[in-house]
C-alpha cells in the first residue's frame, strides 16, 4: 500500500511500486493536465513537484519528471500536479504566461509552469537567472522561448520585492499557490508513512532503484511487475559530513543537493556552475550519486568529475565492508567491482589544500540537459608551477568512465607549459579507445579531448598557458 | 494590447485537451504498431503464436486484414498502410495489435517475430538518382539562356551543399481514437492537420463512403508539417480497428515509436554553379537538388516544387536553370515540414553568394544587396514580383539595427581576441504564399449566429498553437463590430466543413479567414436589410454596425447587436451562412513551368550575430534582429510569436539539430536524449523585431500577410554567421557547406588545414 497526498486529496493505492507517477496520475487519478511526450525526462511536460517534510511543519518543494519517478517512491510525500495550483482566476505566473503570448499548441505549458512554481517554493531569492536555471528540464518547440523568458521576467519581477520570510505564506498571498498548502505538513504528519528502517541486506531476487532516472528510461515497461527496493530513501544513505582529512556523500544524496551543499561548495568553489551542466533541474532532483555511480555510464557527468578528485567509494553487503579507489570500481563496459549483494555507500573525497586546482569541462551538442560529446576533469597540486600530484578524467572516451592514468604520470613532476600540455595531450590520445556515435565522430572526440585539456590548463594556468601559444604547436596536427 | 489565444487560458491550467486526454468509453481497445527492423527486403513469415497467448490481447491486424484498399498515399498511390510483401525502411508499419490496455499491447508487439529476407538497402539520394530510382520524374524551372549567360560572367563558381533532415518533435506524439456510430460511422478524432484527408484516406481503407466518416479535430500539440500527411496512417489503422472488433481504438504513439516510424524534414543534397559580372551582378545560376524523399512519395513530389520556386530566394537573376529529383530512398518517407523545400532551396543560393564572395573578396552582403528583388521583376517561373517590400525590409534592417557599427565592433572584437571570435550574416527572405497545387487553395467557413447574439464558427483550420483560431475569431469580430466574446470557434469537423485543404502552407488564417469574412459579411447583408425595415428608413448605405450598436446616418440607434438578432430571428431571417474562398488569379502550368503560382510574397531581412569559443567549438548565438513584412498584422501577439518560434526552429536546424541513421538504416538519433533541439539557454539572447510598415494591399485578411513559414528561413543568416566567425579564426579553412553546424563541424573546422 502506497500512502500520499496528490494536491488536496489522500491517496492510498495498492499500484505497483515500480510503476511511474506519470501513469498514475494520468489514468488512476484522471488528472489530465500533466502531458506525456518523452518518457525520458528530456523533455519536462510531465513536471510535477514533489514535496517532503523536513521538520514537522515544513516542506521542502522540488520539481521532478513524473514519467521517470517510481510510485513506490511517494509514500508520506505530497505529490502536486497542475490541477493541484489552479484557482479559479489566472494565477499571476499563468496570467503571465498568457499575457506573453508565452504558450503556443500548450502540450509542454504546464510542465514549464510547475517547474517555475517549485523554482518559487524552493528558492531562498527569486531572481531571473535562477528562474531561467529552473526551466532548463522544458523543452517548447513552438515559442522560440523569448515570449516564455519574458513571462518568467514579468512574474519575477513581480514577486521580487514581497517574497521574504514567510515564502508560503507570501506565495499563498499572491496565488502562486493554493491555501491548502498550509494544511498539508500537518496531513502528512498524520499519514505517518515514514517509516524508516536500517539498510537491508540486499535481495538480489528484487530490482534495486536508486533515483531510477537511468533505469526508467532504459526499461520502461519492465518494472512495473517486478519486486522493486528503493534505497535512495534509506537513512545512512543521505546525508553529506566530513571529518578532519576527508569529506563524505551518501550514495542515496540527489545530484542537486550535493551541487547545493556548503560543505561540497567549500571543496569546490564552482561546484554550482559545474553541475548546472549536469542533466536538469528535475533530473538532479530525483537522480542519486550512488546511481550514477553504479549505472557505470563511459560519459556520466558525476563519475567524470568524481574520478578525478581522486575519490574512494565505499560498499557494503550484510557481511562485509569495503574501501577502495572509485577508478577500481569500472573494471570493463557496465562491468563494476561489486557483487550483487553489494551496495553502494559514499564517496570519501580527501579534502583539497589551497594548492588544488579543479575545473571541469564538458562539450555537448547543447550545452544544458544534454549528454556529453565528451567530458573531463582535472585536479592539480603544483608548487611553483611543478605538477606535484594530478588526476585526470575523461568521458566518452572509452567503454568506461576513465581515469587516465599515464597521463597523470606524465605529468607529475613536470612545469607547467605549453610544451607539456601539448605532450600529455599525445598520451592521453594513446590512452583513449572513443567510437563513432550519435554523440560525435571518434576523429571529434579526440580532437575535442585533446582541446578539453587545453582548457583545463588555459582555465588553471592562465599566467603560463594560452590558447595561442598551444596552438602554435598544434596546427596542422589534425586534417 | 493584442487579443489573445483563448486557448491559452486553459493551457496554462492543464486544462486543454489532447487525444490521449479524452475520456474514452468503457470497452475501448489499445492499439500498438508493429513495424519493420529491416531497411529493405521481403517479409517471410509473421509468427505471433507468442503474443496471441498474452492475455488481453484481442487481435493482431495485418495487410491482408484491410477490406479496401490497402493504400495511404496521397499525392502518388504508392505506400501501403500495412506492409504486404515487401518492406521499404526500418518502421515501416507491418502488424497492429489490439489489447484492452495499452501495457499489454505493447508487451505483445515485442513478442511479434517476423522473419524476412534482406535486400540491398539504399540511403544516400545521388545513388539512388544514378540507380534512375525516382519518385517522379525530374523537373526544371528556367529562364533566360543559361548557356550563352557563363560567357557574359566575370566570376563563375561551382560547389555542393548538403543541408540534414530535421524531426518535427511536437511535443504531442502522432494519434488517433476511433469510435464506433449507426449504421455502420465511424467518428475519428485525429490529431491531424489534414482531416479530410484522413478522411477520404479511411473511406479507401475500409471501402466506404466519405460521408460515413466523421473526422474531428480539436487541436494538436504542435505540427510544423509533420501531421499534414502522417497523422493518417494513425488514424486509419484505428478506424480499421474499430470496423474489426466494433470497439472503439485508441491509438498513441510513444515518443520512441513516433521517432522511428515517421518521416522528417527531406536531406538534400545539391550542385550550384553561380556567375557574377564584376560589379558583383548574378548574371546566370544553375543548380541540380538531390531530394531525400525515402521510401515512398508522401509529399515529396510538393516540397520538391516549392524547392524549384524559391531557388533565387529574394534575387533577380536573369539567367536560371533549377532540376530537382525527388530520390527514392530506404528511409521513412520524408514529409512536410515548416518552410516546405524552400529553405533547402534558400540554403544553396546563400551558398553559392557566400563562395561566390570570398572569390570576389567582398562580404556576402555586397551581391545580397545588389541583386535583391525590385518591383516588377520576373522569377525564373514567370510571376512578376509586385511588391517594394524586400528593399525596404532590408534597408529599414541597416539604420534600424546600425549594421555598419556591427560590422565595426565584430572586427575589433576579432581583433583584440585570439581564443573567441564573433561572426555575423545577413539574411534576406522572399516567401511565396499559395499552395503551389493551386486546387487547394480553397476553404469555407460555416457561421451560425444563435439568437442570443452569440456566434459559432466552423472552418477548415486547424488549430496547433499557431493562433489561427483567434485571428479567425477577430475577423468575424470585427466584420459584426461586436465583442470578440461572442465569438467562439468551434473544433474543425469534416460534417460541419466538407473538403477542408490541410492546415499548411502558412495560409490557414488567410483562405479560412476570408472565408469567415465573406460568411459574416453575407449575414451581414440579410441584417443590414432587417435593420433598415426595423428602423423604418429608406437608405441601406447609412447603416452602420458599430460596437454592438446599429447606427443609422452616424448616429446610434436603440437598436444593439443582442436585440437586432432576437428580432431578425422572431421574423425568420436567415441567421447562419456558408461560404465558399477561392484565392483568385492564382494559377501554374506544369508543362511550360510557368505561371502566377503565388497570391502574394512575403519579404525581411535578419541580421545574426553569433560568438563562438575556439577552443571547444561551442558557440551561442547573440542577436537576431529582423524587420519582416508582415503585411497589416491583425495580431502581433501571435505573429511575434510565429517569427520566434519560426525562428529558432530554424536555428536547430542549422546548429545541432542533427538526424543520424547508421550503414543500416537505424535512426540513431532515436531519443530527446540523441536529438536535441533548442532550450531556452540556446535561444539567442536578443531576438528584436520589427514590423515594416507598408500601405501595400494584398489577398490576405485586412491586409495581414500569412506568417507561419517564411521567418523559418532568417535562421540561415546564423549558419553563415558561424561560418564566418570560423573563418575569422581558421582564414584557411576550406569552407563545406554542410548543414547543421553542430559543435563537431565547427570544431573540425576551426583545426582543419
Amino acid at each position: 500500500m502506497i500512502t500520499f497526498i496528490l494536491n488536496d486529496q489522500p491517496i492510498s493505492t495498492e499500484a505497483s511500486p515500480g510503476s511511474v507517477v506519470l501513469d498514475f496520475i494520468r489514468n488512476d487519478a484522471g488528472l489530465k493536465g500533466t502531458k506525456e511526450a518523452c518518457r525520458e525526462g528530456d523533455c519536462g511536460a510531465c513536471t510535477i513537484m514533489v514535496g517532503e517534510l523536513i521538520d514537522d511543519d515544513t516542506i521542502e518543494y522540488h520539481s521532478v519528471n513524473s514519467c521517470l519517478l517510481p510510485l513506490g517512491q511517494m509514500n508520506g510525500k505530497h505529490v502536486v500536479t497542475i490541477e493541484g495550483i489552479n484557482h479559479a482566476e489566472l494565477n499571476p505566473l499563468q496570467q503571465a504566461f498568457v499575457d506573453e503570448g508565452a504558450t503556443q499548441c500548450g502540450f509542454c505549458t504546464p510542465g514549464f509552469i510547475m517547474s517555475l512554481t517549485a523554482y518559487f517554493l524552493s528558492s531562498d531569492s527569486i531572481n531571473y537567472n535562477d528562474a531561467i536555471t529552473a526551466v532548463d528540464g522544458n523543452i517548447c518547440r513552438c515559442t522560440g522561448y523569448a515570449s516564455i523568458q519574458r513571462a518568467i521576467a514579468r512574474v519575477c519581477q513581480l514577486l521580487l520585492k514581497d517574497i521574504t520570510g514567510d515564502k508560503l505564506n507570501a506565495l499563498i498571498s499572491h496565488k502562486i499557490i493554493p491555501t491548502y498548502f498550509k494544511q498539508i505538513p500537518a496531513k502528512l504528519n498524520e499519514l505517518n508513512a515514514h517509516n524508516q528502517t536500517d539498510i537491508q541486506p540486499v535481495d538480489i531476487s528484487q530490482e534495486i532503484v536508486a533515483g531510477g532516472t537511468d533505469l526508467f528510461v532504459q526499461r520502461p515497461d519492465d518494472l512495473i511487475d517486478k519486486d522493486v527496493r528503493f534505497l535512495s530513501s534509506e537513512p545512512g544513505l543521505t546525508d553529506i559530513w566530513q571529518d578532519d582529512k576527508f569529506c563524505y556523500i551518501g550514495a542515496g544524496v540527489k545530484i542537486e543537493t550535493i551541487r547545493n551543499s556548503d560543505i561540497v561548495r567549500k571543496q569546490i568553489p564552482k561546484i554550482d556552475d559545474y553541475f548546472r551542466l549536469f542533466a536538469s533541474t528535475p533530473i538532479r532532483n530525483q537522480a542519486t550519486l550512488g546511481g550514477n555511480l553504479v549505472n557505470a555510464s563511459p560519459i556520466g557527468d558525476t563519475t567524470i568529475f568524481f574520478l578525478a578528485l581522486n575519490v574512494r567509494i565505499g560498499i557494503a553487503n550484510e557481511n562485509e565492508k569495503r574501501e577502495f579507489k572509485l577508478k577500481d570500481f569500472y573494471v570493463s563496459y557496465k562491468k563494476l567491482n561489486k557483487k550483487a549483494i553489494d551496495i553502494v555507500e559514499y564517496l570519501k573525497l580527501p579534502l583539497l589544500s589551497s594548492q588544488h586546482k579543479f575545473n571541469f569541462e564538458k562539450v555537448a551538442k547543447r550545452t544544458y540537459l544534454d549528454i556529453a560529446s565528451v567530458n573531463s576533469a582535472v585536479s592539480i597540486r603544483a608548487d611553483a608551477n611543478i605538477i606535484q600530484e594530478v588526476h585526470l578524467s575523461a568521458g566518452g572516451v572509452s567503454p568506461i568512465p576513465l581515469y587516465l592514468a599515464e597521463s597523470a604520470n606524465y605529468l607529475v613532476g613536470r612545469e607547467v607549459n605549453p610544451q607539456t600540455v601539448r605532450g600529455v595531450c599525445r598520451v592521453a590520445d594513446a590512452e583513449i579507445a572513443p567510437i563513432s556515435d550519435v554523440r560525435g565522430s571518434e576523429i571529434y572526440k579526440r580532437l575535442l579531448l585533446r582541446q578539453l585539456i587545453f582548457a583545463h590548463f588555459i582555465n588553471l594556468f592562465p599566467d603560463n598557458v594560452n590558447l595561442e601559444s598551444l596552438y602554435r604547436f598544434t596546427e596542422n596536427e589534425i586534417h | 494590447m493584442s487579443i489573445k489565444n483563448k486557448d491559452t487560458i486553459l493551457h496554462v491550467q492543464g486544462k486543454s485537451q489532447f487525444i490521449d486526454d479524452q475520456i474514452v468509453p468503457e470497452g475501448t481497445l489499445y492499439a500498438a504498431v508493429v513495424s519493420s527492423s529491416i531497411a529493405h527486403g521481403k517479409i517471410l513469415k509473421i509468427d505471433d503464436e507468442e503474443a496471441r497467448k498474452i492475455n488481453g490481447i484481442v487481435c493482431i491486424l495485418t495487410a491482408s486484414d484491410v477490406p479496401g484498399q490497402n493504400q495511404i498515399g496521397n499525392i502518388i498511390k504508392d505506400e501501403t498502410l500495412l506492409a504486404e510483401n515487401d518492406v521499404h525502411y526500418i518502421g515501416q508499419p507491418i502488424a497492429v495489435i489490439l489489447a484492452t490496455d495499452a501495457f499489454t499491447a505493447r508487451k505483445a508487439a515485442k513478442k511479434i517475430n517476423i522473419r524476412y529476407e534482406a535486400f540491398p538497402a539504399v540511403f544516400d539520394p545521388r545513388e539512388a538518382y544514378k540507380n534512375g530510382s525516382l519518385i517522379a520524374p525530374e523537373r526544371t524551372f528556367s529562364c533566360g539562356n543559361i548557356d550563352d549567360a557563363w560567357r557574359k560572367c566575370d566570376v563563375i563558381v561551382e560547389g555542393r551543399v548538403e543541408s540534414g533532415g530535421q524531426e518535427h518533435l511536437y511535443l504531442e506524439t502522432q494519434g488517433a481514437f476511433a469510435i464506433p456510430m449507426e449504421h455502420g460511422k465511424l467518428k475519428v478524432f485525429s490529431s491531424t492537420q489534414s482531416p479530410t484527408i484522413v478522411q477520404k484516406t479511411i473511406a479507401g481503407i475500409l471501402n466506404i463512403l466519405m460521408h460515413k466518416i466523421e473526422v474531428d479535430v480539436l487541436r494538436l500539440g504542435g505540427g510544423f508539417g509533420g501531421k499534414e500527411d502522417q497523422a493518417t496512417a494513425w488514424a486509419c489503422m484505428a478506424a480499421l480497428g474499430v470496423w474489426k472488433t466494433g470497439k472503439p481504438v485508441k491509438l498513441v504513439l510513444r515518443r520512441h515509436d513516433d521517432l522511428r516510424m515517421t518521416g522528417k524534414r527531406h536531406p538534400y543534397s545539391s550542385d550550384f554553379k553561380i556567375g557574377l559580372t564584376n560589379d558583383y551582378k548574378i548574371v546566370a545560376y544553375e543548380a541540380m537538388f538531390y531530394q531525400n524523399a525515402g521510401a515512398a512519395a508522401d509529399l515529396s513530389t510538393a516540397i520538391l516544387e516549392r524547392t524549384l520556386f524559391h531557388t533565387t530566394n529574394s534575387y533577380f537573376i536573369p539567367n536560371v536553370k533549377a532540376t530537382a529529383a525527388s530520390c527514392k530512398t530506404n528511409l521513412p518517407p520524408n514529409t512536410a515540414f515548416r518552410g516546405f523545400g524552400s529553405p533547402q532551396a534558400m540554403f544553396v543560393i546563400e551558398s553559392a553568394i557566400h563562395k561566390a564572395a570570398e572569390k570576389m573578396g567582398v562580404d556576402s552582403s555586397i551581391i545580397q544587396h545588389i541583386n535583391l528583388l525590385n518591383e516588377g521583376d520576373e522569377f525564373p517561373f514567370g510571376m512578376t514580383y509586385k511588391s517594394k517590400t524586400a528593399h525596404e525590409c532590408w534597408d529599414n534592417a541597416q539604420e534600424l539595427y546600425h549594421v555598419n557599427e556591427i560590422i565595426n565592433e565584430i572586427k575589433v572584437f576579432n581583433e583584440q581576441n585570439s581564443a573567441v571570435k564573433k561572426g555575423m550574416a545577413l539574411m534576406p527572405i522572399c516567401f511565396g504564399i499559395s499552395f503551389t497545387t493551386t486546387f487547394l487553395n480553397q476553404a469555407s467557413a460555416l457561421v451560425h449566429v444563435y439568437s442570443d447574439g452569440s456566434v459559432g464558427i466552423s472552418t477548415a483550420a486547424v488549430e496547433m498553437g499557431q493562433g489561427v483560431n483567434t485571428k479567425i475569431r477577430q475577423t468575424a469580430a470585427r466584420v459584426f463590430s461586436i465583442d470578440i466574446e461572442r465569438v467562439f470557434i468551434e473544433t474543425t469537423n469534416t460534417t460541419r466543413i466538407a473538403n477542408t485543404s490541410p492546415t499548411a502552407a502558412s495560409s490557414a488564417a488567410d483562405l479560412n479567414g476570408n472565408a469567415t469574412r465573406i460568411a459574416c459579411e453575407q449575414i451581414l447583408c440579410r441584417l443590414r436589410t432587417f435593420a433598415l425595415e426595423q428602423l423604418k428608413q429608406p437608405d441601406a448605405s447609412k447603416i452602420d454596425f458599430r460596437d454592438e450598436t446599429i447606427f443609422y446616418n452616424n448616429q446610434p440607434t436603440a437598436l444593439t447587436w443582442e436585440i437586432l438578432i432576437g428580432q431578425a430571428y422572431i421574423n425568420r431571417q436567415n441567421l447562419s451562412a456558408h461560404a465558399h474562398y477561392a484565392t483568385p488569379a492564382i494559377f501554374f502550368d506544369r508543362a511550360t513551368e510557368k505561371g502566377n503560382a503565388f497570391a502574394y510574397h512575403v519579404c525581411g531581412t535578419a541580421i545574426s550575430k553569433v560568438t563562438l569559443d575556439c577552443l571547444r567549438g561551442t558557440y551561442t548565438i547573440d542577436a537576431v534582429k529582423i524587420v519582416h513584412d508582415g503585411g497589416t498584422s491583425i495580431n502581433e501577439l501571435i505573429d511575434r510569436g510565429q517569427i520566434e518560434g519560426a525562428l529558432v526552429q530554424g536555428i536547430g536546424w542549422l546548429t545541432m539539430e542533427e538526424v543520424l541513421y547508421d550503414e543500416a538504416g537505424i535512426l540513431l538519433s532515436n531519443t530527446f536524449s540523441a536529438y536535441k533541439i533548442p532550450d531556452i539557454q540556446f535561444t539567442p539572447t536578443d531576438i528584436s523585431i520589427h514590423f515594416l510598415e507598408s500601405d501595400e494591399t494584398n489577398l490576405g485578411v485586412f491586409n495581414s500577410k500569412a506568417i507561419g513559414e517564411p521567418p523559418f528561413m532568417y535562421a540561415i543568416g546564423t549558419y553563415f554567421a558561424l561560418i564566418n566567425a570560423i573563418k575569422a579564426f581558421n582564414p584557411n579553412v576550406h569552407i563545406k557547406y554542410d548543414a547543421p553546424m553542430t559543435p563537431e563541424k565547427a570544431l573540425l573546422s576551426l583545426y582543419s588545414a
